[in-house]
């Protein structure tokens, strides 16, 4: 493999328009930018309409850019059909060549390329060794189970040597076992043959646990792109804040801006909220201050001298490692995760309904963001 | 009593097969009976059977003849042989045109969208709702010294002042392998279309992902995985056109004489119903052999997933 550039993909302001059953336009794919490194696991994540499979599928060849250009390999795609594209493909739906053996499907696109037979041979012992099916080379897909058939589909693409491998939710037909297996399975091959990975998933967790950097989609654009780590914990909206884990809002108005802190008036608790001001907020603004459940600490007397509010427990939830906990603030649920640190048997240690309690909101662990 | 059957399974299956085998031991396997033993008696002179063992009829078939002018014992007759030979090869030629007309317009129904699948699907059916024959007649409207076909060219070569003898199309073969092939060709086309319908839309993209062009796609994906309704179709098609009659009676005339016509004439016309049967048993056993081979090599048109 040679590298030219330093992006495997490039996707620049890339529309998709279809023509709606009742006739409109939909901007499937909006004017989407995106830089994917060499080597890079890149996720697209988000729910479903919101352009991750299109634009997956524009990389492919199966579909067309309606305005602006994609480049592989620095090269600029244009109508290049998908079986002149330096990439290849696992389907959501695996889609396996029913009549032909786990060999000959492995085998399938290096003879499209002309590959001596013997070479043949070696690559797909290889990764058949790799995906772990040594021994299956003569069965037919129908005579596997899903979790084998993916590692075919895997295989299949693999064995080509791509130098962009694109999967499109490939782990969504197995059970939640199989699948977290896969997808450490999955990084570890990835980092072992250096192969740059674009991955479609609607699964936050996935994304979260396998990918270098992630991409957050919504209505055909791109809201937040980073590494797992800031799409979490630095998210720059609402919508991402809402979408990648949970977390509490309090809607208000700045009231003081100063280097990294803000304090947004919250009218629900009648009092001022702080925070990290990741939304770059200035005072007068709307903002929306966002907190995850498990960042908040709770307590019977106040524990900071500010961001502490007295609220009602209304509901718990105990589920073993945490007790989800519910608690009225301000006229708004507020939720709360708390770790359970100690093992009891009385209930009265994973807190009860009607306690009255202290939320503790630190502000490097608030966020301030802009109203969207 | 209704419990007990909800419970046997195969007392289920004898019910629920019994009402056909019942019909088909009546009126399929005790007339086979009946041919078979009729084939092996002689014609009397009013046309009745005279019950025996003799194989004079199969001899004649196959082309042993005692009616010999040169006034050796047994000599060659190909009559027979010939229309055994001509239905056959009548037959190949029929399944394979329509294979190759059929085939093309399974694609592109399969491949229309959904929508207009159904209508595409109806027009192919269209023909089937008018009687058999009058197809048939319909053909011979088009293809006769007066009919259509001539009329048109007539018109023609009349605008160019080019001399023109009408064609004689009507009474060849080639009449009869037209018409077969129009009567046939529906039966082909749906289980060809079926199989190509079940083809998935990733698959196609699969195979243009790992580098096949679509002829590449074609002959790798595509042709294999539609063979079982090109089978069921050639099924559906060869059997039949091995035994009718009609086309050739209607298209053919005198001139196109088939084993189905030979087994009408035996039995209507001729008044031999022991050569008949002969005709008709070995008609069956051609058809069965031709289609044990071709079986054995491509399955019976079910999906082709080896357990």
């Amino acid at each position: 493999m040679t590298q030219t550039s330093e992006f495997a993909v490039e996707l620049r302001d890339v529309v998709k328009t279809f023509q709606t059953p009742e006739g409109t336009t939909l901007n499937a794919v909006d004017h989407v930018d995106m830089k994917i490194k060499n080597g890079e696991f890149f996720s697209m994540l988000g729910s479903s309409g919101c352009g991750k499979t299109t634009s997956l599928r524009m990389m492919a060849g199966f579909e067309w850019p309606s305005e602006g250009e994609i480049y592989i390999e620095s090269k600029a795609m244009g109508h290049t059909p998908p079986f002149q594209r330096p990439v290849n493909t696992v389907f959501q739906s695996y889609a396996l060549f029913q009549h032909m053996t786990i060999y000959q499907n492995i085998a399938f696109g290096l003879e499209m390329e002309k590959a001596p037979v013997n070479e043949i041979k070696t690559r797909v012992g290889h990764i058949l060794e790799m995906v772990q099916l040594t021994g299956m080379e003569r069965r037919y897909p129908k005579q596997l189970s899903g979790g084998q058939q993916q590692r075919v589909a895997l295989a299949r693409a693999l064995v080509k040597m791509p130098n962009v491998l694109l999967l499109d939710e490939p782990l969504g037909a197995l059970d939640l076992k199989l699948r977290k297996e896969m997808q450490i399975e999955l990084k570890a091959i990835q980092q072992k043959v250096g192969i740059t990975f674009v991955y479609v998933t609607h699964d936050q967790q996935e994304a979260l646990t396998m990918s270098d950097r992630i991409a957050v989609m919504s209505k055909g654009k791109v809201m937040q792109m980073g590494a797992p780590v800031e799409v979490y914990e630095r998210p720059n909206s609402r919508f991402v804040a809402d979408f990648i884990g949970e977390s509490n809002f309090l809607n208000g108005t700045v009231r003081e801006a100063e280097g990294e802190y803000a304090q947004v008036y919250v009218p629900a608790l009648n009092a001022e909220v702080k925070g990290l001001n990741t939304g770059g907020v200035s005072v007068g603004q709307n903002a929306v201050v966002s907190v995850r459940p498990e960042k908040i600490r709770l307590s019977e007397e106040p524990a900071l001298k500010m961001n502490c509010f007295r609220g009602q427990v209304t509901n718990t939830t105990y589920i073993g490692s945490d007790t989800h906990v519910y608690i009225e603030l301000g006229g708004q649920k507020f939720k709360v995760w708390e770790q359970n640190k100690i093992s009891s048997l009385d209930p009265k240690a994973y807190y009860t309904i009607g306690q009255n309690l202290c939320l503790n909101l630190f502000p490097e662990n608030t966020l301030v963001l802009a109203e969207s | 009593m209704l419990k007990r059957l909800r419970e046997n399974k195969s007392a289920q299956g004898t019910l629920l097969v019994s009402p056909t085998l019942a019909w088909l031991i009546v009126l399929l396997i005790i007339p086979l009976i009946l041919t078979t033993i009729i084939s092996f008696g002689t014609r009397d002179a009013d046309g009745g059977v005279i019950y025996g063992f003799s194989f004079h009829n199969y001899m004649r078939l196959i082309g042993i003849s005692s009616d010999c002018d040169n006034g050796q014992a047994t000599c060659f007759d190909p009559l027979y042989v010939n229309i055994l030979r001509r239905s056959l090869s009548l037959a190949f030629w029929t399944t394979l045109i329509v294979i190759s007309l059929a085939y093309p317009l399974a694609y592109f129904v399969a491949r229309a969208h959904p929508k207009r699948r159904s209508t595409f699907l109806m027009l192919v059916l269209v023909p089937l709702w008018t009687n058999f024959v009058i197809r048939v007649y319909a053909w011979m409207m088009l293809l006769r010294e007066q009919g259509v076909i001539n009329g048109i060219i007539g018109w023609v070569a009349a605008r160019f002042n080019v001399p023109f003898e009408p064609l004689q199309m009507l009474y060849t073969p080639g009449a009869v392998l037209v018409g077969m092939v129009y009567e046939f060709l529906p039966f082909m086309i749906l289980p060809i279309f079926t199989s190509l319908e079940k083809i998935d839309n990733p698959l196609y993209e699969a195979a243009a992902d790992l580098g096949a062009n679509p002829f590449r796609t074609f002959l790798r994906v595509t042709l294999p995985l539609s063979m079982p309704g090109v089978v069921a179709g050639t099924i559906l098609v060869f059997i039949p056109v091995m035994g009718t009659f009609i086309v050739s009676d209607i298209l053919g005339g005198r001139q196109v004489i088939l084993v189905g016509n030979l087994i009408q004439n035996q039995f209507l016309s001729a008044r031999d119903p022991t050569f008949g049967s002969a005709a008709s048993l070995i008609l069956m056993i051609m058809t069965l052999i031709v289609t044990y081979f071709y079986t054995r090599k491509f399955g019976f048109g079910e999906e082709i997933v080896a357990v």
